[in-house]
């Protein structure tokens, strides 16, 4: 260990707090029985109550599920190519064209895509979302997939090829596997981007394609209510729980 | 063989990404030579006429940029704000970085997944949270108000301000500095620190001449993270930022969405991605540099 | 039988082999030795078809292998870093060639098993290699190259991983496997002690080129060039030239010790006036205080240069001047009786020996 300075330490401390005061205020006065966020009033749950029966958010975060898997797997499959390719050939378009999107702002990609959407004439919604989600993830896929590669001993394939192996079946049975974290690891960022994905979707989506990020946006828009608080806490509940599920399955499935 | 394999593998990702990343870029830069349609979006631009074809563009467009300082103004007020929120976020990044790299080795795993869990939960959401700390009757700005009061000052008011604005890109855009900084620290040898230690070095000069300067590719590296999004973002000014906190990010969507003025959005957005574009073969460059450490 | 019949490999402006011919017999133990880039791994990669050669051919029992793919020749190789696919368990490792050449089921379960066993680990058979010490992943790994009995067994710098212990331990292993197993071993390491101990042929290679093939006792006591001998083992290398060639002895003269007779060397003719170098192993040496005048050996004044004490030896560094231009000869002593540890200290008069046939004349 490290020696360490108390006032980096306590630094670092307050950094932390930074970081999650604001979340745990929000999750605070989702219980709160009061329109305004800004003075305790007394506990309860009608925000929630309040929240299952809007048929528009339920209908959005549908949409939101939809749309993330599908450019999950999408971006997985054109990503895992994508980062084997780069990996063994290492062409530089191929190399700008993949992370590319990663590196632009996103609001660039929004309305680039929202242009050539209008110009080709296809319509803004659930289809529009996904092509475009999936341009921005495929990077992330290829760069966990290619990381993967870079770290993959060489000797391995030529070790399948020298017992019999073809080179399908070296692919498939040993760089395939191998892969396969990253394969994953670069989906689930997919799916977390894609589903907390606003600016692109904003500039993407159309009537009837509205997702969680647009419809908490279109309410926070009009006014700030405790309904947005109880939406907010739920998608942090849901996202503690997905990570604490994959990190506890991950050491089996993952294994390196 | 070996050229169909190479086929297979290159050319899916590579159609996709020209068709859905190369195409609407170069449909923007025609776009800016385009004279907006009469009900927004673009007029054609070329007409046959007898089996002749006239060309309908302009520059007109690109001129606007320059009629009023307006639009510079404004960018260079982007800028800015994306300067001071990488100044920050690399403030506050350092001794975050540094605590967890010289923790325990079976700490820092925790330690790292605790600063990437708030960037889990919805942008929206944590935009939101800071609508709430800086709304009027938060108890944030009534304990400010509270000692302005007593001091015999103005009220201020933090929603839709510069201070909210900027505060949260830094709250949004934090993980991007920590985790390059804190993956460059985490590989700094501990015996130098020792060797220098030993040589006589003080505390300060040990940080100053060995930890800063190695140091110093994961900050550049987390600098361009945070820099990029920050310059082009337009969701946190258009909720915290009132009229006096807009970016160019605004602008460019106004442009799209509200006046549905294309051709200049194309002009705006080709301006930001020429920035990006010059940062990120600038951040190349510096990482390039001999004697720095990736 | 394993012919490498004039195969030459250029990558860009290197020359990695230059017209290498050799052969193996069947059942042997034949290494290729020699230092980094000298060509051995090249040559080693195109017998397993990973590499393939510019010219030349490469024949097992005489057919030629270049046209094959690696995964169609009948070659195994064990890799430098064993190369044990990371997400199969030990038997899943061993049974994936005889898989891929589609054994049956409870055969791959008898023949796993029985590999196993004879590398000494059938209880590993559900770990992954991550769970293995080096030397029992080298071991597998051994194990999954033999297990269907492949006409040639190829070992690229198995043993450079493991520590010096257990390297010798291995080295025992591995000969006695071999014994065993009656399959050709292509052996390949830069370490010219393991080479030694473990082989029954020794190619030396340099620069793309074969420099010298015998057996390891040969090699050592008649090197055929200055590099074999100065690679091989320990070696003073005192040049000159000759002076004149008389059947069985030859004159040349030292460059600082003036002439002396020496053997001629059968098989490399020298004539007047050629370069040539006198190697003379340093353990061949002795160190006396006085030199009786009626005495055969060849004999120099000199003094004690440097010493280095090693334990089971003393090397010690001579420094002969004859004629203004000092020579530094070493010379190997053994510490067997007490006190012979410091029978010399540095500084000391001391007379340097050697039978006239202790040394071996090379160009």
């Amino acid at each position: 260990m490290r020696r360490r300075n108390p006032l980096v330490t306590s630094a670092a401390v307050g950094v932390y707090a930074f970081l999650y005061i604001p979340l745990i205020v929000v999750a605070i006065f989702s219980f709160n029985d009061s329109r305004l966020n800004a003075e305790w009033v007394g506990f309860t749950m009608k925000w929630y109550r309040q929240l299952i029966e809007n048929d528009a958010m339920l209908q959005a975060a549908a949409n939101s599920l939809i749309i993330a898997s599908c450019a999950a797997i999408a971006a997985g499959v054109l990503g895992t190519l994508a980062g084997v390719a780069l990996h063994r050939f290492r062409q530089k378009w191929l190399t700008a064209l993949v992370l590319g999107p990663v590196a632009m702002p996103d609001i660039l990609i929004g309305v680039s895509l929202l242009l050539t959407f209008m110009l080709m004439n296809i319509s803004l919604g659930m289809m529009s979302i996904i092509l475009a989600h999936v341009t921005f993830c495929i990077g992330f896929v290829a760069m966990a997939v290619q990381s993967r590669m870079a770290g993959m001993d060489d000797s391995l394939l030529e070790a399948a090829r020298d017992l019999g192996a073809s080179q399908w079946q070296s692919f498939r049975l040993i760089t395939l596997p191998l892969l396969m974290p990253g394969i994953v690891a670069g989906m689930m960022m997919a799916f977390t981007l894609s589903i907390d994905d606003f600016v692109v979707t904003f500039f993407t989506a159309g009537v009837g394609s509205s997702t969680l990020p647009l419809e908490i946006y279109s309410m926070v828009k009009i006014a700030v209510t405790p309904e947005v608080n109880a939406v907010s806490t739920l998608l942090m509940l849901l996202t503690l729980i997905l990570i604490t599920a994959l990190s506890r399955f991950s050491p089996q499935s993952l294994r390196s | 063989m070996k050229n169909g394999a190479k086929a297979l593998l290159t050319l899916p990702p590579a159609v996709y990404l020209f068709l859905f990343f190369a195409v609407p870029g170069l449909l923007m830069l025609l776009a800016s030579f385009r004279f907006p349609g009469d009900y927004g979006g673009l007029a054609p631009w070329y007409y046959v006429e007898d089996g002749a074809i006239t060309f309908d563009l302009t520059l007109e467009n690109w001129a606007r940029l320059f009629e009023t300082t307006l639009y510079l103004q404004l960018l260079l007020k982007s800028l800015l704000f994306a300067v001071l929120t990488t100044a920050i976020c690399a403030l506050l990044a350092y001794p975050l970085a540094l605590t967890i790299a010289a923790s325990p080795k079976k700490h820092r795993d925790l330690l790292i997944l605790m600063v990437i869990l708030p960037f889990w939960s919805n942008f929206l959401v944590r935009i939101y949270a800071w609508m709430i700390i800086f709304s009027p009757q938060g108890a944030l700005t009534e304990g400010l108000n509270h000692i302005t009061g007593l001091l015999g000052l103005e009220p201020v008011n933090l929603m839709f301000s510069s201070v909210a604005v900027i505060t949260c890109l830094v709250y949004v855009h934090l993980p991007f500095m920590v985790l390059p900084l804190y993956a460059n620290l985490e590989k700094h040898d501990p015996a130098l620190l020792d060797a220098a230690q030993d040589l006589g070095a003080t505390r300060a000069q040990r940080f100053w001449k060995v930890t800063w300067p190695l140091s110093l590719p994961g900050l550049y590296a987390g600098a361009v993270l945070v820099f990029i999004p920050t310059l082009g973002i337009f969701a946190i000014p258009d909720l915290l930022g009132g009229t006096n906190g807009i970016m160019i990010g605004n602008v460019i969507k106004q442009q799209f969405v509200e006046s549905r003025d294309w051709p200049f959005g194309s002009v705006l957005s080709l301006v930001l991605t020429g920035i990006t574009l010059v940062l990120v073969v600038l951040a190349g460059r510096l990482g390039r540099t001999p004697g720095a450490l990736t | 039988m394993l012919e490498i019949v004039n195969v030459s490999r250029r990558f860009g402006d290197f020359q990695a082999l230059n017209e290498v011919s050799l052969q193996v017999q069947a059942g042997e133990f034949f290494t290729l030795l020699g230092p980094s880039g000298c060509g051995k791994t090249t040559l080693l990669r195109s017998i397993a078809g990973f590499d393939t050669p510019d010219s030349g051919d490469i024949l097992l029992d005489g057919k030629s292998l270049l046209a094959l793919p690696p995964e169609k020749r009948p070659v195994h190789t064990v890799f430098q870093s064993y190369a044990l696919f990371p997400h199969m368990t030990v038997a899943d490792n061993i049974a994936f060639p005889l898989r891929m050449s589609g054994v049956g089921k409870a055969e791959i379960e008898r023949r796993v098993a029985d590999v196993l066993e004879d590398v000494r680990l059938p209880d590993k058979a559900k770990h992954f290699p991550e769970e293995l010490s080096g030397g029992q992943r080298q071991r597998i790994a051994i194990a999954r190259a033999l297990v269907n009995r492949p006409r040639l067994l190829l070992l690229d710098e198995p043993l450079s991983a493991l520590d010096a212990k257990l390297r010798e331990q291995m080295q025992i292993e591995l000969i006695n496997l071999q014994k065993e197993v009656g399959i050709t071993f292509v052996y390949v390491t830069h370490d010219q002690g393991e080479a030694l101990a473990l082989s029954h042929r020794i190619a030396v290679m340099n620069k793309g080129e074969v420099s010298q093939i015998d057996e390891p006792s040969l090699l050592y006591s008649s090197p055929k060039n200055r590099f074999v001998a100065d690679f091989i083992g320990q070696c003073n290398l005192l040049d000159g030239k000759v002076v004149s060639c008389d059947g069985a002895t030859t004159r040349i003269t030292i460059d600082g010790l003036g002439e002396l007779a020496v053997q001629s060397n059968p098989n490399i003719p020298f004539n007047v006036g050629d370069d040539c170098a006198l190697t003379l192993r340093p353990e061949k040496i002795r160190l006396a205080k006085s030199v009786a005048p009626e005495s055969d050996e060849v004999h120099f004044p000199g003094t004690v240069h440097d010493m280095l004490y090693l334990g089971d030896v003393t090397v010690y560094i001579i420094e002969v001047k004859r004629d203004g231009h000092p020579v530094l000869i070493e010379a190997l002593l053994a510490n067997s009786a007490p006190g012979r540890a410091r029978l010399l200290d540095t500084g000391d008069a001391v007379e340097i020996c050697w039978p006239r046939d202790a040394g071996h004349l090379v160009r």
